[in-house]
């Protein structure tokens, strides 16, 4: 089920909006235009991807460099492990609208339930 | 090139070997390492594995199911370098000869030679230690560097009574500046820890366990457990018959990253392995970001990136060092050279960035 966020004006390109629902999601407006969503917390540490360096398609966890990729979740580099769970966007109306996951997230040891 | 040897099985150790098969690297890799582990994470030793937050096996470095088609030779030692034969000289007798080297040994914790001191640099170090501090009691911890403040920062949650004696007048002034050090060293104070500043330990106590810690002007330091965190040491003594790790770098084929070249970031040892295997292969090497660091201290998130000066100006622009909450930019002739964040992940991040794109890292 497509829930509605925020309007897409709200994210400039290049910079992200944190979802504050449970578990948060991050919301990516890229350079290029594109809209992305994926879990906020880092699957390393209790981390805001959305704090993080938006580089292509492409972010940089704020704390220690690990990138996951937009797209597909999947992490490039230590010290994360695990990909985060990526959830499916739509803009309407120039309304952002995001489909959440049913995966179960990776979350970092100690945030786990 | 068809054969590369990397030694050391660390961070940087294992981003070679990353960086070998990302740059298309279809040969043989043996990558030799003195630690029986597989490449695990440092940082967290002094932080959440001592407080038991997370475990060893939290610690590894790749994912289960990573395969990059390299010979792993776990706790074999270098012991002598041939830099022209490319020749690695192993503690087993075996001699790896290769097309290309990648020296990765890091570095050790320099030690305190009296009964009773701990140091922390390797996972079996920090073992020893959570369970030394399982009960609890008077810890001193000799040096306020970034790994002992994250100790005592450590043993305060556990409940210990922790003194930090520093024989600088400003801790972490080297990194930080003074003016920075002293915000930093400010944490130890706000959470019940007693900081030493400006005298040198000139003694050790205790024949069968550690009793005190003395200084230089007299101050006895009753103590249960001693932790030193005094500096590392880059592990170079294999390279001795090479002429050192300048020369031994100085042969086409054999590079150097990580620890091992005086570097003491995380960041670098995980980033430059992708320039040095581009030299080893003939491509071209990434851009290099500014040097970045983070430290863990009493649930404050310090990060750092840049090249300061001495004299470079400091000005706070967002938050309040008095609140341990503030963002400082380091300037020289007006331009930002470094940045500082305690507890401001997303400003830090935007001028970590600036950082980078700026002239003097062109
Ligand atoms: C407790 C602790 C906390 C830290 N916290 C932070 C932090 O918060 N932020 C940060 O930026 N950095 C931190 N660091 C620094 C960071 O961990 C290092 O920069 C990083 O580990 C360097 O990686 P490396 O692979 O170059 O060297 P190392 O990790 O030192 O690895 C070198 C490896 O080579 C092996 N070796 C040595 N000699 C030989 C030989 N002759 N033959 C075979 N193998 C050999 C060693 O056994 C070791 O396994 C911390 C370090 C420690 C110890
Ligand atoms: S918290 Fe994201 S890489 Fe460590």
């Amino acid at each position: 089920m497509l829930q509605p966020v925020c309007p897409l004006s709200e994210i400039p390109p290049g910079e992200a909006y944190r979802w504050a629902t449970e578990p948060a999601v991050a919301i990516f407006h890229t350079e290029d235009g594109e809209v992305f969503a994926i879990d906020d917390t880092c699957t390393h540490q209790d981390a805001s991807l959305a704090d993080g360096w938006l580089e292509g398609c492409e972010v940089e966890c704020p704390l220690h460099a690990s990138k996951f990729d937009l797209r597909t979740g999947r992490v490039d580099a230590p010290p994360a492990k695990l990909p985060v769970r990526t959830h499916r966007v739509a803009v309407t109306d120039g309304v952002v609208h995001v489909e959440l996951s049913t995966e179960a997230p990776n979350l970092p040891p100690g945030a786990k339930p | 090139m068809e054969k590369v040897a990397i030694v050391g099985a660390s961070l940087a150790g294992l981003a070679a070997v990353r960086a070998l098969r990302r740059q298309s690297f279809t040969g043989e890799i043996v990558v030799v390492g003195a630690e029986r582990h597989r490449p695990y994470d440092r940082p967290p030793l002094s932080k959440d594995f001592l407080t038991g937050a997370v475990t060893a096996a939290d610690l590894a470095l790749s994912p289960d199911d990573e395969d990059l088609g390299a010979d792993w030779r776990l706790g074999v030692t270098a012991t002598g370098f041939d830099p022209h034969n490319r020749a690695v000289h192993l503690d087993s007798g075996e001699v790896l000869r290769a097309d290309g080297v990648v020296i990765a040994t890091g570095a050790r914790a320099r030690p305190i030679d009296h009964i009773g001191v701990h140091t922390l640099r390797t996972l079996d170090d920090a073992i020893v230690l959570r369970d030394a501090l399982k009960q609890s009691g008077r810890l001193v911890v000799i040096g306020a560097g970034f790994i002992g403040a994250e100790v005592a920062s450590s043993a305060r949650k556990l409940g210990w009574d922790v003194t930090v004696v520093e024989s600088l007048p400003t801790p972490l002034s080297g990194s930080l500046g003074t003016e920075m050090g002293e915000v930093v060293a400010r944490l130890h104070g706000d959470h019940g820890v007693r900081l030493l500043t400006g005298l040198p330990v000139s003694g050790l106590t205790g024949t069968d366990q550690i009793e005190a810690v003395e200084l230089a002007d007299g101050t006895r330091l009753p103590a249960d457990l001693v932790v030193a965190g005094i500096g590392a040491i880059p592990n170079v003594e294999w390279l001795a018959g090479a002429g050192g790790l300048a020369a031994a770098t100085s042969v086409p084929g054999v590079v150097a990253t990580g620890d091992v070249t005086g570097s003491q970031h995380w960041t670098f040892a995980l980033e430059n392995p992708a320039a040095v295997v581009a030299t080893l292969l003939g491509t071209e090497p990434p851009a290099a970001k500014a040097p970045y660091f983070w430290s863990d201290q009493y649930g404050v998130m310090i990060q750092f990136a840049g090249h300061r000066a001495p004299g470079d100006t400091v000005r706070i622009v967002e938050g309040d060092p008095e609140q341990r909450s503030f963002l400082a930019v380091y300037e020289r002739d007006g331009q930002p050279s470094a940045v500082l964040g305690l507890d401001q992940p997303k400003l830090f991040t935007r001028w970590r960035r600036q950082l980078r794109s700026a002239p003097q890292e062109a």
